[in-house]
């Protein structure tokens, strides 16, 4: 009897196969799971934590891919080179960020100034904007979010947040808090939107047309506030991570991109890739 | 036979010894870890890990607080005559801007000339100052690259900013988180000290045995729920209630956190208070009620007296419960890091910081060390607290005696 036990232990550990390990972006994870499902429902593990964390454990080798919402820092960069590892970026898709604020409150629509300017603190009353006579309290995400790197990029013109922003763990809490607080504003992909919030509609030309951050508008570029996803992987470790990684390109899983909520990559023209930061 | 038994009890006794110096010799690893780790900040530079700050030689203003740099790069400072420099706006320069200055084909196919292309467009603009890898950086006669020095031990004690994330230097202060633990965790002790111990007494000496085995299984379970459960349930219900009530603007304050962490705290506080007041010696309570004290005078003149030490116990385990906490308080509190006038104010404390920072820093980084000083503060806060508890403990005693 005890032999026959060992037997099928060891026939299980034999047979087990390789589970492939993604960590990272909480933006990325409800996507990385659609693709995990369709694409092997067993050897994947999916787990969140920010990017900053994804690429982390890529370093200290604790995963197979890195999710994130931001592009790899040179800093991080610079580490893995060190250690000897080179690794595959690939954009696996687009979030749209849509800037939110309480449901009962008047004001509907900022420039992409103003949103700087409430977030560096120079802007700190609603009524400065047209709005009630109301604090306003800035919700941002914590410092190892991606979208938070994303935000001070593209939005604070790389200024620094202020100091008193009330930094949420997760995009759920800013939603939950924006939607309880009513001189709230705060930011959240796309895909996460409810009607708990109300959705800000973004000015990229000074006030002469607002945007709402809608799907549609943020697959025909007319909504900026827009940023890849990545999946870090290390450069010729395992050929099953690779053939994961490939088949996220192709136009089925592309279609999981669409579903989630997410815009896909063939429908966006690339021309918004920048010159390599690296 | 006698002899078998000697052995066994020997053998016994240096278990025990064992157990008890490998949990002190971990103790103590753990600690001398925590040092190892957090000591390095102190030899850290304080620009960014792998970046550098350089200005065209040029250029009058060669010294630069981190202030300074970080007004610069936060466009608070726009005019280089604000530091005694030529009436010139200052221009600012990141890597990524460096299509704007030269064509993609100079910087070649593998942006193997990156270095030489941002000498010269340094060289090109004197009002120029440029936050680059360092590797890009090559010493020339057309930079001057900033120095800034270490971070130093008093800046870390004192300094009013916590933002790992500010470029180009970023501020490792830690008032605004030790005032934010501080005051969360005595609001906490407050709410819960008087609350635990009412339910302590009343379970000891008031309550029937029914009621009793109904109250504490019930309390008991109050310590198995997990801590990130008290978190969501004070997000979504303290949090509201607290803003509606006070009219604040935002629900997520300290007070937040303090009735939360006095929720967590209360069956720690509770069951050791309980387990001490039930072992205040028989014949004193009788002594008491057999002079004609009434109940309530002998529960509170008599047998709260004589178990002070279990209370105080009770006390430094709440408070060490509410100080090293982390994920309710990281939801419920707002994590701003400001220095608090007041418990309506939104707080970070320090293990919420460690918790959500940890994981993005990489290890051997300054981010990482700077957060295991952050954890050595915290060890030494929760030692300060028992030793002084335990001397006050001690002199009692004597006094008493």
């Amino acid at each position: 009897m005890k032999k026959h036990i060992l037997i099928a232990l060891i026939a299980l550990f034999a047979t087990n196969i390789y589970a492939q390990k993604v960590k990272g972006s909480d933006t990325v994870l409800p996507l990385a799971q659609r693709f995990a499902e369709a694409y092997d429902k067993q050897g994947i593990t999916i787990t969140g934590g920010g990017s900053g964390v994804g690429i982390t454990s890529l370093l200290d080798n604790n995963c197979d891919i890195a999710m994130a919402s931001r592009r790899m820092k040179f800093t991080e960069k610079s580490k893995l080179s060190k250690k000897g590892i080179e690794v595959n970026e690939t954009v696996i898709g687009y979030d749209a960020l849509a800037v939110i604020v309480n449901p009962n409150n008047k004001v509907g629509e900022l420039t992409i100034k103003q949103i700087e300017q409430i977030y560096t603190g120079e802007i700190t009353n609603w009524k400065e904007l047209g709005g009630a006579d109301l604090n306003i309290v800035v919700y941002a995400r914590e410092t190892s979010s991606g979208t938070y790197e994303f935000f001070k990029q593209r939005l604070l013109n790389r200024k620094n947040y202020m100091q008193s922003v009330l930094s949420m763990p997760a995009t759920g809490a800013v939603i939950q808090s924006v939607s309880q607080t009513a001189g709230a504003i705060g930011y959240v992909g796309l895909a996460y939107l409810n009607d708990q919030v109300k959705a800000i509609e973004v000015s990229f030309d000074e006030g002469k047309t607002y945007i709402a951050p809608s799907f549609d508008n943020a697959m025909s570029s007319t909504y900026k506030i827009v940023r890849p996803l990545y999946f870090y992987s290390q450069k010729g470790k395992n050929s099953d991570v690779d053939q994961f990684i490939e088949y996220t390109l192709t136009a089925e899983a592309q279609k999981l991109v669409l579903q989630v909520g997410y815009v896909p990559i063939d429908e966006k023209n690339n021309s918004t890739t920048k010159i390599s930061a690296f | 036979m006698k002899r078998k038994q000697k052995i066994f009890e020997f053998i016994q006794e240096k278990i025990l010894f064992l157990s008890g110096s490998f949990t002190s010799i971990t103790i103590i690893l753990i600690v001398l870890f925590l040092f190892k780790e957090g000591l390095g900040l102190f030899s850290s530079p304080q620009i960014e890990d792998g970046y550098s700050v350089v200005v065209n030689s040029q250029n009058k203003v060669q010294n630069y607080t981190s202030e300074e740099l970080t007004d610069i790069f936060n466009q608070d400072i726009t005019s280089w005559e604000t530091l005694g420099g030529n009436d010139q706006d200052i221009s600012l320069f990141y890597l990524d801007d460096i299509t704007s200055y030269v064509s993609e084909e100079e910087l070649g196919a593998d942006f193997e000339n990156v270095s030489q292309c941002i000498d010269r467009i340094i060289g090109e603009n004197p009002n120029i100052i440029a936050f680059l890898p360092s590797e890009y950086i090559t010493e020339s006669a057309n930079m001057h690259i900033v120095e800034l020095g270490n971070i130093t031990v008093s800046e870390f004690m004192t300094g009013k900013n916590w933002s790992p994330s500010s470029q180009p230097t970023p501020l490792y202060g830690i008032l605004p988180l030790i005032s934010g633990t501080l005051w969360i965790s005595l609001f906490a002790i407050l709410i819960a000290l008087p609350f635990g111990l009412a339910v302590a007494i009343y379970m000891a000496e008031l309550a029937d045995a029914k009621t009793r085995a109904m109250l504490k299984p019930m309390i008991e379970l109050l310590a198995g729920i997990p801590s990130v459960v008290y978190g969501f349930f004070g997000l979504v219900v303290i949090v509201p209630l607290i803003q509606e009530f006070f009219g604040l603007d935002v629900g997520e304050t300290g007070l937040a956190g303090s009735i939360i962490l006095a929720i967590m705290a209360l069956p720690t506080i509770i069951t050791v208070a309980e387990d001490s007041i039930r072992q205040a010696p028989k014949s004193v309570r009788e002594a008491s009620l057999a002079l004609g004290a009434t109940k309530l005078q002998t529960i509170f003149r008599v047998i709260l007296p004589s178990s002070i030490s279990g209370i105080t116990a009770a006390v430094v385990l709440g408070i060490g419960r509410a100080i090293g906490e982390t994920m309710a308080v990281l939801m419920v509190t707002g994590n701003a890091a400001i220095i608090p006038t007041s418990i309506f104010e939104p707080m970070r404390t320090i293990p919420a910081t460690i918790a959500a920072e940890l994981g993005e820093s990489p290890a051997g980084g300054v981010h990482y060390q700077a957060l295991f000083m952050l954890g050595i503060i915290l060890f030494l806060i929760t030692m300060v607290i028992s030793i002084s508890v335990e001397f006050i403990n001690s002199k009692h005693k004597k006094s008493s005696l």
